[in-house]
């Protein structure tokens, strides 16, 4: 595995992740995201409806909570989760814990960790983690750790706790990951705890990058565990203490804004449950960003990254309203990234009827006696069934062409509709206005038409 | 092939052992084409040619009771090979409203399906959702589970409804009672099924583009039974269903029943049997005579975990699956089949959604796949029948 990058700019990496599966044939763009999965599967897709979709990430995520209780069938299969799961030729990425599920705290001790299956708690040993590694022969994997520093008022004797043992758990990891002839060849990422500590943050981070780890998995700092501020504020300290030449994952962000804040501090990697979690709300992501280069730098040849990303007003003024001061509290609330499929708004349709009147002159006198070209302009309204006003802009060119005494006429019309704010339809396709109609004239006549 | 079954007046031209190759009805904008028939039992094989396509009969038709299957896509569903599939007026009526989906260009826009549609008229949630319907001469009274508000759903609504839905066949409003229901009330229904059904006739606003099929009712009583067939075979409609079965009867007045009934319907008209699903019965009822099929079961026993089979079913969420490598059958040459295995599914029900969604896969193509048998099957025998015709029509020639 090697990340070959093509430009840094202020912490803001851009790249390849190269070498990636056993045989090293796949990469990974950087920044990325890996393809969240259930037990193997797009949760509710199918693997050919998932195969309908364009530029699937080349990273399969599995998770060892939807794994673990089924260790002996995997044992005994021996050929792995690629070939268990029916998946198709992609590199196979394993955490421990499901980024869309919370689990309930209390349950890590110096030795174990736990994951919750179907059928309750699976208490894990860096023996028994190794063992699923074996089974399930990913292509990478994070080592064990202890994680749970997320709750409000971790004392920092449980932080460093967490980053002494994460660090043991590493080191027992890679000592059983080189006796293990299954995993030779397959990466591990050392996780970097540290809760809402800075000295911890960098403690764990300059420790582990000691160890001979293939990259770096950023964890503690999900979404519900802290602030999109305080995030990038030990990302960056962390990033300090990690060689430039290895990926970072950060694993539990995915709202975009968030995403695009951890990119800019230096993350390479993300996990894609954030659009699983939309769905389960019942909502669909529609996002228009704007991501606005700072105008005073443009043309001046100084590399500027985006400032600011800005959101459409209409829906940062949402993004307000549900912001909280309590992350935790924001997990099943809407973003301002989403539509809420079963608002009542998207449910009628808008059908517009629209009439356009439009003037052609036919000069007989035209220079070149054969053909005349005309532009003309307008502007017409039309009045939707939803009660919604639209405006639509025609810009027609028609090109006269004498055929003896008569002019036929072919005109093509582009009509853009807009619709009022008051609608949440920000737009509608250009396109639909196109239309061309032909029609004859003699020379000299105005005539209207209507569509 | 099953032994003779006694058969009644209408196939009379089967006494002379001779097979009628083709017969063509021609009642817009529904044709059927009967391509081959038994000649020992009453099965036939035929071309439906609907608005939307032609459909090969014997054929079952999936259940998509609220403008989609659960848990697969139009596309999935039409790579299945399936030409035509049930909607629900009752709960499409509910929500999302006629009048939203004739907007959308109809059932066929809203769900974006390119094939057939059938629509049934709502009738069986009499029986389904007994507690909260009441009947009347007017219509059925229905308390909206959803929202607690009465609706009356008349056969002029059932017609207007499936009228914006503009599925290709319709269903009339029968007054449908349980076929384990007795007495007066069998009776009652099966005289107001003809009543409704000439209230529906009138309604439809669209004979040219749907068909309307009439309901025969008449419970488990025989003379009932013929009467309504007597008087609902004098309306000209372009096919007929039959009603009132598949409720939990014993088999033996089910059959006898289909069987009643095929003989007194005409025979260049469909047959639809309705509620009927399980393999068994569908191969039984195709050589009674019945065309067309339509059951929830293999879509909900789905989502229940169990897999159809030739032999039976597989409950996939059972242990004895946990660690069986094989396909849920390995001859099967579903999507799902040709790549996940028993264990494989077995262990993604414990995880997520998509387990059910390959299943139900599974279990349409199996539906399909049985009732493309038959009609390849009918088509063998006709086949045969020719050639045996033939070979003895130049043998007697030739001497």
């Amino acid at each position: 595995m090697k990340l070959e990058l093509s430009m840094v700019v202020q912490g803001c990496r851009l790249g390849v992740l190269t070498g990636l599966g056993r045989a090293g044939q796949h990469s990974l763009e950087v920044p990325g995201c890996l393809l969240y999965t259930r037990c193997g599967t797009v949760p509710h897709l199918t693997q050919d409806t998932l195969h309908t979709l364009n530029n699937l990430p080349s990273v399969t995520q599995l998770t060892l909570n939807t794994l673990a209780e089924h260790q002996e069938v995997l044992e005994e299969f021996k050929e792995g989760v690629r070939k268990f799961a029916g998946l198709h030729d992609t590199v196979l990425y394993c955490s421990l814990h499901d980024p869309a599920t919370s689990c309930p705290p209390g349950h890590i001790t110096n030795k174990t960790v736990s994951v919750w299956g179907s059928g309750g708690r699976i208490e894990l040993t860096v023996a028994k983690f190794m063992a699923l590694q074996k089974a399930v022969q990913p292509d990478l994997y994070q080592s064990m750790a202890d994680g749970e520093t997320w709750q409000i008022n971790t004392s920092r004797k449980r932080v460093r706790k967490s980053v002494d043992r994460t660090l043991a758990h590493l080191d027992e990891c890679l000592l059983l990951h080189h006796k293990t002839q299954e995993l030779s060849g397959v990466e591990v990422l050392g996780v970097v705890e540290g809760g809402d500590v800075l000295e911890e943050r960098v403690r764990s981070a300059r420790e582990t990058a000691k160890r001979p780890v293939g990259g770096f998995c950023l964890d503690g700092l999900h979404t519900a565990a802290m602030e999109t501020h305080l995030r990038t504020q030990l990302i960056t300290a962390i990033i300090k203490e990690l060689p430039e030449d290895k990926p970072r994952l950060l694993q539990g962000v995915g709202r975009p804004d968030e995403v695009l804040a951890c990119v800019e501090a230096g993350v390479d990697l993300f996990e894609s449950f954030f659009p699983f979690q939309v769905t389960e709300r019942g909502c669909a992501l529609t996002f228009p960003f704007n991501i606005t280069t700072d105008p005073e730098a443009a043309g001046t040849g100084v590399q500027v990254p985006p400032t600011v990303v800005e959101l459409d007003k209409h829906e940062a003024a949402i993004g307000q309203k549900n912001g909280t001061d309590n992350p935790q509290e924001d997990q099943t609330k809407m973003t301002p990234f989403e539509i809420n499929l079963k608002d009542n708004r998207f449910v009628s349709i808008c059908v517009c009827a629209s009439w356009c009147m439009h003037v052609c002159l036919c000069p007989s006198h035209s220079i070149l006696r054969c053909v005349c070209v005309c532009v003309c302009v307008c502007v017409c309204v039309c009045v939707c069934v939803c009660v919604c006003v639209c405006v639509c802009v025609c810009v027609c060119v028609c090109v006269c062409v004498p055929v003896s005494s008569v002019c036929a006429c072919v005109s093509l019309w582009v009509c853009v509709t807009l619709c009022s704010p008051g609608t949440e339809r920000t737009s509608v396709p250009w396109w639909r206005g196109v239309a061309a109609t032909a029609a004859g004239t003699t020379r000299g006549r105005t005539y209207t038409t209507f569509w | 092939m099953a032994a003779p079954i006694a058969r009644g007046a209408a196939t009379s031209s089967l006494e002379t052992g001779m097979v009628v190759k083709k017969a063509v009805s021609i009642v817009a904008p529904l044709a059927l084409r009967i391509i081959a028939e038994c000649p020992v039992t009453k099965a036939r094989a035929c071309d439906l040619k609907l608005p939307h396509c032609t459909v090969s009969t014997p054929v079952f038709m999936p259940v998509g009771t609220q403008g989609t299957m659960k848990g697969i896509t139009v596309d999935q569903l039409d790579d299945l090979g399936c030409q035509i599939c049930l909607g629900n007026t009752y709960h499409l009526g509910m929500r999302p409203g006629p009048e939203l989906i004739e907007k959308a260009n109809g059932l066929h826009g809203f769900m974006n399906w390119k094939r057939n549609l059938l629509t049934d008229s709502g009738g069986f949630q009499m029986v389904s959702l007994v507690e909260l319907s009441e009947v009347t001469e007017e219509g059925v009274k229905f308390k909206s589970p959803y929202d607690g508000k009465e609706i009356l759903l008349s056969p002029e609504q059932s017609i207007a409804i499936q009228n914006s839905l503009g599925s290709d066949i319709m269903m009339q409003l029968d007054d449908v009672v349980s076929s384990t229901v007795t007495g007066p009330r069998v009776e009652e229904a099966t005289w107001r099924s003809i009543r409704w059904l000439d209230r529906c006739i009138a309604a439809n606003k669209n004979p040219d583009r749907q068909n309307l099929f009439a309901i025969i009712q008449g419970g488990l009583n025989a003379e009932l039974r013929k009467a309504c067939l007597d008087e609902m075979t004098k309306r000209d409609v372009p096919g007929f269903a039959i009603g009132g079965l598949s409720g939990g009867e014993e088999k033996d007045d089910f059959w006898r029943m289909v069987t009643l009934s095929t003989d007194h319907l005409p025979r260049e008209k469909p047959r639809y049997l309705m509620g009927v699903g399980y393999a068994v019965d569908l191969v039984v009822c195709v050589a009674l005579g019945c065309d067309m099929f339509d059951c929830v079961f293999p879509t909900r026993t789905a989502r229940f975990g169990s897999a159809l089979v030739p032999w039976g079913s597989l409950t996939i969420t059972k242990k004895q699956f946990a660690k069986d490598l094989q396909a849920i059958d390995p001859d099967c040459q579903c999507p799902t089949c040709r790549r996940h295995s028993r264990a494989y599914l077995h262990a993604l029900f414990k995880s997520d959604t998509a387990a059910m969604h390959h299943i139900t896969i599974h279990n349409i193509s199996y539906q399909v796949c049985v009732s493309i048998m038959v009609n390849g099957f009918l088509l063998l025998l006709f086949a045969i029948d020719e050639i045996i015709t033939l070979s003895s029509i130049f043998a007697s020639s030739s001497l």
